[in-house]
């Protein structure tokens, strides 16, 4: 075996180490046991009490959600405003200038919604000022935000029928206090420590051995980059996102930064084993993220391992597909993470996925579109719970049995809900692509500043698939894009905006609504006709039902995209 | 919605003094202690800021190792890569023209020989390494220009390989920059 690969697995094996206990303390925290990070709380009451919370009100499902779309719309008034005057605001020593108003909506939605979109450049287009405190700012309270909602989840199932799930400020104050702030103190102290620049200098100026004059921009990005990954947020620093040589100067970082976008969500899953009391099911569903994870990553390691077949015939030394690539991070470590980072919503690169190979494209669009394997933090989870509740319901209609799950029954309202919900994501994903598709072919020329004709970056199937891949990525709150596509223009800032809040709000709203519905009703304790949802059977039921629901919806846009690239390619 | 919508504004700006404020103003206090005090590891020739460890730059020059191609000429200012599809018949005409270009400047090398990063640009235009093989196959050209003896710049690229982090994860690298300093140095 090679180091490469011995580089991923280690990479993988690390991750699931330290997220087994880093789960058991997420669980502790939010029970209110006796954690390490205790000495925090009178710092936690100051803020309650400045902020006039009172942490023991227990809110139910209803509002919980009002509770977090009141401060998500605060945030998204005080970031457009930021995002607009940029240029005339302090911290801005290179100059940049303030966001069109396309840009800052789309912008400002993408970072609201967790998706890190980013139609701009960080060389270019933000200042540091808002880098902090728009961008870092919203990497912070949008994961807070998701953690938060996922917890609500846990309670729901946690104990007996209530109404009463918790504090959502509570939830998402700890969040912050005693998981992200300090994982993401760690994690930017290390890549400080690596090269990556975390400073207030502005551009510097230098002339290279040869005699060129260059410019390298630098600024405060080891702290962003920290909690781009913890966050799964994945808007990068600079343009290059982690393929910048300073943004992930070696293979440590490269190890560490994925790392740091996958653990939570494989936190929060067995978190929720030992927040409800049932490890079986959370190792099951574990098992099945972990399969759906290799379905993807299996097939992708290889193409890309395999290299491009039309360099292979120009016969040279070999075919590497070191186009969008970096030296030091090699093919199979940039494989590794096309999957990662598609899989849990993070969006951040360590190479183009542009010019990877079409198989490749095709299992990081499949990732996106599932969307569940592992998932952004604390989404991830809604969202494999959306199909988890349709597996209940088909595996209880296959044995005839009323569906139940955790001692609740599902009825028709829940069950509405989930296939609204799983139904929602194919439907922005093609109806947007059918869109542009079409406005490309009948209005080639019309008259905006970008025309239509001139969006695309590749010819034919891996045209199709660039446009495909941006609006998988906006619905899927990822945030990576086929990068050809020129993005920054009013038909693709505010067709993705919109797709974007479609994508977030109600897949949150949606199993939550659920799980508040499923709290309420009469427990009913499990007899022997009950149907087991903690066993290897029902966890392959629930990985077909993903599957099938994937496959069913996308197939025929794959086919026009990257399977008749993959053909064509020779 | 009234009854949060006070707490909620309240509660942003205590997150943005935490998260905007306090938490990058910490990091960037602690970057100090790090090589190159936060704002990026500097390389010196003579007393003068030559480059950025880290950064690549260009080496077009036959007398230079030459590094990896890039979609936005090495300007550190930005950052990107092509962006172009494996499939895309302008983009392998690139690659062919590049293979042509190499060959015309290192005539003692074959085509069977060029490793195929050297004809591809990478993913952030500032690629600071090659691979050893990449560098190997450019010492004839550089031991012609120079007079040197071949063995002598062997061994440069020896000393200059950085091996797999802990001898065992990810791959061997060479950072250009340091190799082409040295290769100034060599006498």
């Amino acid at each position: 075996m090679n180091t490469e690969m011995i580089g991923i697995i280690a990479t993988f094996l690390i991750t699931l180490i330290l997220a087994f206990p880093l789960g058991k303390y997420i669980a502790k925290v939010f029970k209110g046991e006796r954690t390490v990070t205790d000495f925090l709380l009178p710092f936690e009451r100051l803020i309650y009490r400045f902020c006039g919370i009172d942490p023991n009100k227990e809110m139910n499902w209803k509002q919980h959600i009002i509770a977090l779309l009141s401060i998500n719309m605060i945030w998204f008034v005080y970031a457009l405003f930021v995002l607009l005057f940029q240029g005339n605001l302090p911290l801005n020593p290179d100059g940049n200038p303030n966001m069109t108003p396309d840009l800052a909506f789309n912008t400002d939605i993408s970072f609201l919604v967790n998706c890190n979109l980013q139609h701009y450049s960080g060389e270019t287009g933000a200042t540091y000022l808002s880098q902090m405190i728009v961008i870092t700012f919203l990497q912070f309270v949008t994961a807070a935000t998701g953690i938060a909602a996922v917890v609500v989840l846990f309670r729901a199932f946690a104990g007996k029928t209530t109404e009463k799930l918790g504090n959502f400020f509570v939830y998402f104050t700890q969040t912050l206090t005693r998981i992200l702030i300090p994982l993401a103190i760690v994690i930017a102290t290390l890549l400080a420590f690596n090269g990556t620049p975390n400073s207030f200098a502005g551009k510097d100026s230098l002339v290279t051995v040869q005699g060129d004059s260059v410019q390298v921009s630098r600024g405060p990005a080891a702290a962003m980059i920290a909690i781009k990954h913890l966050g799964t947020n994945g808007g990068g620093w600079y343009g290059a996102n982690s393929c910048h040589p300073l943004e992930n100067p070696n293979y440590f970082t490269n190890m560490l930064e994925m790392f740091a976008q996958v653990v939570l969500p494989i936190a929060l899953v067995f978190a929720m084993g030992f927040f409800i009391q049932r490890r079986k099911l959370a190792y099951v569903i574990f098992g099945v993220m972990t399969l759906g994870m290799l379905t993807f990553m299996i097939p992708n390691i290889i193409s890309e391992t395999a290299g491009n077949p039309a360099i292979a015939n120009m016969h040279i030394a070999d075919a590497a597909a070191m186009e969008g690539k970096e030296v030091r991070l090699g093919v199979t470590a940039s494989a590794y993470w096309q999957v990662v980072t598609t899989i849990i919503s993070t969006g951040s690169i360590n190479s183009m996925h542009d010019s990877a190979m079409p198989m490749s494209g095709a299992m990081m669009l499949l990732g996106m579109m599932t969307n569940c394997f592992y998932g952004g933090v604390g989404v991830g989870i809604l969202n494999y719970f959306v199909f988890l509740i349709i597996a209940v319901f088909i595996s209880g209609l296959m044995v005839g049995r009323t569906p139940e799950f955790m001692g609740r029954k599902i009825e028709a309202r829940e069950m509405k809900i989930a296939s609204l919900i799983a139904l929602l994501h194919p439907f922005i994903i093609l109806a947007g692509t059918a869109l542009s598709s079409y406005i490309l072919v009948h209005f080639p020329d019309a008259g905006w500043a970008v025309k239509p004709s001139a969006w695309l970056n590749n010819p034919g199937s891996h045209g199709f698939s660039e446009m495909l891949y941006e609006y998988t990525s906006s619905a899927a709150n990822n945030g990576s894009g086929f990068e050809g596509l020129s993005d920054n223009n009013i038909f693709w800032n505010v067709s993705t905006g919109f797709v974007l809040i479609l994508g977030r709000y109600l897949p949150i709203i949606g199993p939550v609504a659920i799980a508040g519905l499923q709290a309420s009703k009469k427990y009913i304790p499990e007899a022997g006709g009950t149907l087991k949802t903690d066993t290897a059977t029902f966890g392959i039921m629930t990985y077909a039902v993903i599957m099938i629901v994937a496959a069913l919806a996308f197939f025929p846009a794959l086919t026009l995209g990257p399977l008749a690239e993959f053909f064509n390619l020779k | 919605m009234k009854k949060y919508f006070l707490p909620s504004l309240k509660l942003t700006l205590v997150t943005i003094i935490l998260c905007s404020i306090c938490y990058p103003l910490l990091i960037a206090l602690i970057a100090k202690l790090a090589p190159g005090r936060g704002d990026g590891e500097k390389v010196m020739v003579n007393g003068k800021v030559v480059g950025y460890a880290n950064v690549g730059q260009r080496f077009s020059d036959d007398k230079y190792f030459w590094g990896r191609p890039s979609a936005v000429d090495y300007n550190s200012a930005g950052s990107g890569g092509s962006n172009k599809g494996p499939s895309n018949a302008d983009y392998l005409k690139t690659v062919a023209d590049r293979i042509d270009s190499f060959l015309v400047h290192n005539p003692q090398v074959k085509k069977e020989e060029i490793p195929a990063e050297l004809v591809t640009a990478s993913g952030s235009g500032l690629d600071p390494h090659i691979s050893p093989k990449s560098a190997r196959v450019q010492i004839k050209r550089i031991a012609a220009i120079r007079k040197l003896n071949e063995d002598q710049l062997v061994t440069l690229v020896q000393q200059y390989t950085e091996k797999p982090l802990l001898g065992l994860l990810g791959p061997e690298k060479i950072n250009v920059l340091k190799l082409n300093i040295a290769l100034d140095n060599l006498k």
